[in-house]
C-alpha cells in the first residue's frame, strides 16, 4: 500500500464527500466508532480506517472491502463521534460508487435464501435491495 | 384525540398481527386512527446519500395528505417507517432546497407541518402513562420483559430526538404501566443485524446471539419489539442458536401493542396465531 500526492487528491475521494455530504479529514481517529460498531468483528477494514483509509486516498483498498457490505447502517458510531462525522453516509458513498456501475448489483432475488423467501418481512426484503442493488 | 395513520407494508402483512392489537388498542384508549389513503411503501430506510431525491417522494406524499387530511399528526408503528418518516419530515423543514425539488416534483407545498410520533410516543405524551396504568385493568404482573429498541427508534441521535440514545426508558415506562417487571440488559439498543439477514445471514446471527444471551442473563422471560426486521431476526435465529446448541437460546419475542391488548383485555388471545 504506497500513498501518494495523486492518491490523496484523487477526485474519487472528492466524490465520496459530495455523494456523502461528508468531510473525511474532519476525522482525527480516536476509534470511538471502531469501539461501538456492533458487526466490526466481521469487518476487514475497521470503521476509524475507513475514514484514514479515505484521507490518504486509498480508494482501491476500500472498494474491494467487506466492510462496505458488512455496515449495517445502525449509526451507532455517528451518535457518538465526537467530530460529528457521520460515517455510515461514508460507508454508503462507497458502496454507491460500486453499485452504480453497469452489473455492479451484489444481491440478486434468484440467490435469496429460502428461509428469507418463505418468511422474511417486506421491511427486511426493501431495506435489502435498497442496499445491495440499484 | 384523531391521528393520520401510516401502516406500511409488513404491518398489512407478515406484521398484521402488531397492526391489528395496535388499532384495538388504540380504539379502547379512545384514539381514532385514520389510515392514510393510498398510501405507498416508504422506501424502508432514510437515504444516506445526498444525491438522490427520488426515495423522499412517497413520504413527502402521504406527509402531504396526513396534511390535508387536517390531523396534524402522523402515527407510524413500524419503526422502520418511523425512521424515515421523522428524517424525512426534518429534512424537508430546514432544507430549502430538498423542500424545492421534491415540491416542484410531487405538485406539493409542504414544508414539514406534520408532526410524526410513533405510538409509542402517543401512548407516553397524548395519552400519558399514569393514566395508560389506571386503564390497564389487566396487570401483567410478574411478567419479566426485555425491552428491546434496536436502532431505528434512536438514531441517529440528533434526527430522532425520541430518547436517549445509549439508555432510553419509555420502553420501560410503558411496561411498568402495565404491571409488568422491565428487565434491565446491556444489550436493549444493540444492533440485531438488520437487512444483513436478506444477504450475509450469519453476521445477522452472531448479532443476535449477543443480544438473546444478554437477555436471557438478566431474568427476561420474552423480549418486546416495536420493528418486524428486529422480530424477525430475533425469532429465526434464535430458533436457529436453540437448535444449534441443543440448549434453550431463543426467547419468545412480541410487539408492544400485543402486551398492551392484553393488559388492556382487547383480543390478546390472537397472539401467536397470526403471523
Amino acid at each position: 500500500m504506497k500513498v501518494t500526492a495523486d492518491k490523496v487528491n484523487s477526485s474519487l475521494v472528492k466524490e465520496v464527500e459530495e455523494i456523502s455530504g461528508q468531510k473525511v479529514s474532519a476525522c482525527f481517529q480516536c476509534g470511538k466508532c471502531t469501539g461501538g460498531c456492533p458487526v466490526v468483528s466481521s469487518m476487514d477494514i475497521f470503521p476509524h480506517l475507513v475514514l484514514r483509509f479515505a484521507q490518504l486516498g486509498l480508494l482501491e483498498e476500500l472498494l474491494h472491502s467487506k466492510t462496505l457490505w458488512i455496515c449495517a447502517s445502525c449509526q451507532t458510531c455517528d451518535s457518538r463521534c465526537p467530530r460529528d462525522v457521520d460515517i455510515p453516509k461514508v460507508i454508503e458513498a462507497l458502496r454507491l460508487l460500486l453499485l452504480r456501475r453497469k452489473g455492479g448489483n451484489r444481491l440478486h432475488p434468484a440467490n435469496l435464501s429460502d428461509r428469507v423467501r418463505a418468511d422474511a418481512p417486506q421491511q427486511g426484503l426493501v431495506s435489502a435491495f435498497r442496499k445491495y442493488a440499484k | 384525540m384523531r391521528y393520520s395513520y401510516y401502516p406500511g407494508c409488513t404491518l398489512k402483512t407478515k406484521a398484521n398481527n402488531f397492526e391489528k392489537t395496535a388499532l384495538r388498542t388504540a380504539g379502547a384508549l379512545g384514539l381514532e386512527m385514520v389510515e392514510v389513503p393510498e398510501w405507498q411503501c416508504c422506501g424502508a430506510l432514510y437515504p444516506l446519500n445526498t444525491d438522490e431525491l427520488f426515495p423522499l417522494l412517497a413520504p413527502v406524499r402521504a406527509l402531504a395528505q396526513a396534511k390535508e387530511a387536517g390531523h396534524g399528526t402522523l402515527v407510524t408503528l413500524c419503526a422502520g417507517c418511523y425512521n424515515v418518516f421523522k428524517r424525512t419530515n426534518r429534512e424537508m423543514s430546514r432544507n430549502g432546497e430538498v423542500r424545492r425539488k421534491v415540491n416542484g416534483y410531487l405538485q406539493e407545498e409542504y414544508t414539514g407541518e406534520v408532526n410524526v410520533l410513533h405510538y409509542l410516543e402517543v401512548l407516553k405524551k397524548e395519552v400519558g402513562f399514569a393514566s395508560l396504568a389506571e386503564k390497564a385493568q389487566k396487570k401483567l404482573t410478574g411478567r419479566k420483559v426485555a425491552p428491546y429498541y434496536g436502532c431505528l427508534l434512536l438514531k441517529p441521535r440528533d434526527e430522532m430526538d425520541f430518547d436517549d440514545v445509549e439508555n432510553p426508558t419509555i420502553f420501560e415506562d410503558f411496561l411498568r404501566a402495565l404491571g409488568a417487571e422491565p428487565v434491565d440488559y446491556p444489550y436493549k439498543t444493540e444492533c440485531c443485524g438488520s437487512y444483513l439477514s436478506m444477504a450475509d445471514e450469519e453476521v445477522a446471527a452472531t448479532a443476535v446471539g449477543r443480544i438473546l444471551l444478554s437477555a436471557r442473563k438478566s431474568g427476561a422471560e420474552l423480549l418486546v419489539v416495536a420493528c418486524p426486521l428486529c422480530r424477525y431476526n430475533l425469532e429465526e435465529y434464535g430458533r436457529e442458536l436453540t437448535e444449534r446448541t441443543g440448549g434453550e437460546a431463543s426467547l419468545p419475542v412480541l410487539y408492544f401493542t400485543e402486551l398492551l391488548a392484553e393488559a388492556l383485555a382487547v383480543g390478546s388471545e390472537t397472539y401467536g396465531e397470526e403471523k
